[in-house]
């Protein structure tokens, strides 16, 4: 990532201007031409700097009112395996193997599951359960009772080198 | 919020197009005029239907950091706790859960240091132990809500 780079991050990271030639707009704001700002998303798209460009909802406004964390004491030995095989269900968003704070956080692996009620919700945890089996100690599932901030990753433009 | 609407919702969370009229082309998709499309956008973006709209970036393919972390915030100062942890710009998202560890939130910083340093201020400003929880392995991220 450039000096350019940065400057459309920092132009984009609150979201993609709502006019009809969005790249542009960012172009003017830049003071580049339109086709550096597309040939640059498009690269750093390729080179996963962009996961993807994309709309990003409010899972309770959409009706998903069952937003679970998943947490799950798993044996360190298996848990890639398991892992890949939770990620891999259609209802959980994200995935990941994390930390334990031993004693009073045994849990190192994270799924998120989300539904619109609370049966459904239900129904994954014993999935999720089941396919765990014995490999699974323990676990808990964390609901989020509300959204305190949601803005997505911020980077400040005083921060971007020269 | 009616079909329209849910076809946008469902059709941008897949991705955008980047050409010079990536939402006319998005709106032929779906049938709609482009004008339509971005007056609806702008709504639901004002509504909160969407709480973004554009380029995620990778914070570590950029040399940055992400992390989990969650304290344990008493009830009667819980508010001002949010408030006090949401101002600093390396808080990416914060969510309440029912839980002894009832705030959690995902720092995203320039430097891998930094997560650290972020950690060490939110402690200092608010007394509380501040549970690290970066990732050691990421095994999915994605999905698709259905509007």
């Amino acid at each position: 990532m450039d000096k350019i780079d940065r400057k459309i991050m920092t132009a984009t990271q609150a979201g993609l201007p709502l006019t009809a030639e969005p790249y542009q707009t960012l172009a003017e704001q830049i003071g580049i031409s339109a086709d550096e700002v597309m040939q640059r998303l498009k690269t750093m798209q390729e080179n996963g700097i962009i996961r993807r460009i994309a709309a990003v909802p409010n899972h309770y406004k959409l009706g998903y009112q069952h937003n679970g964390m998943t947490v799950w004491d798993v044996d360190d030995q298996s848990i890639d395996a398991l892992g890949k095989q939770l990620g891999a269900l259609d209802f959980v968003s994200h995935c990941y193997h994390r930390p334990r704070h031993l004693p009073e956080w045994p849990y190192n692996l994270f799924a998120m599951i989300h539904s619109k009620t609370a049966a459904g919700a239900a129904e994954q945890i014993k999935q999720i359960a089941a396919l765990l089996g014995s490999h699974c100690r323990s676990h808990e599932v964390l609901y989020s009772t509300k959204i305190l901030k949601k803005t997505g990753l911020r980077i400040s433009a005083k921060n971007v080198s020269p | 919020m009616d079909k329209i609407d849910r076809d946008i919702i469902n059709t941008l969370q897949d991705g955008f197009p980047i050409c010079p009229s990536p939402y006319k082309q998005v709106a032929q998709h779906i049938n709609i005029t482009e004008q339509e499309l971005i007056t609806r956008l702008e709504k639901l973006l004002e509504t909160g239907v969407l709480s973004r709209f554009g380029p995620m970036y990778h914070a570590e393919q950029m040399g940055g950091a992400l992390s989990l972390a969650a304290i344990k915030a008493p009830a009667k100062d819980f508010a001002s706790i949010a408030e006090s942890i949401n101002a600093f710009p390396e808080v990416a998202h914060n969510y309440a859960r029912e839980h002894a560890l009832n705030m959690w939130f995902v720092l995203a910083t320039e430097t891998p240091e930094q997560i650290q340093q972020v950690i060490s201020k939110i402690e200092e400003k608010t007394g509380l132990t501040v549970y690290n929880m970066p990732k050691i392995q990421e095994y999915f991220v994605g999905l698709k809500l259905q509007a």
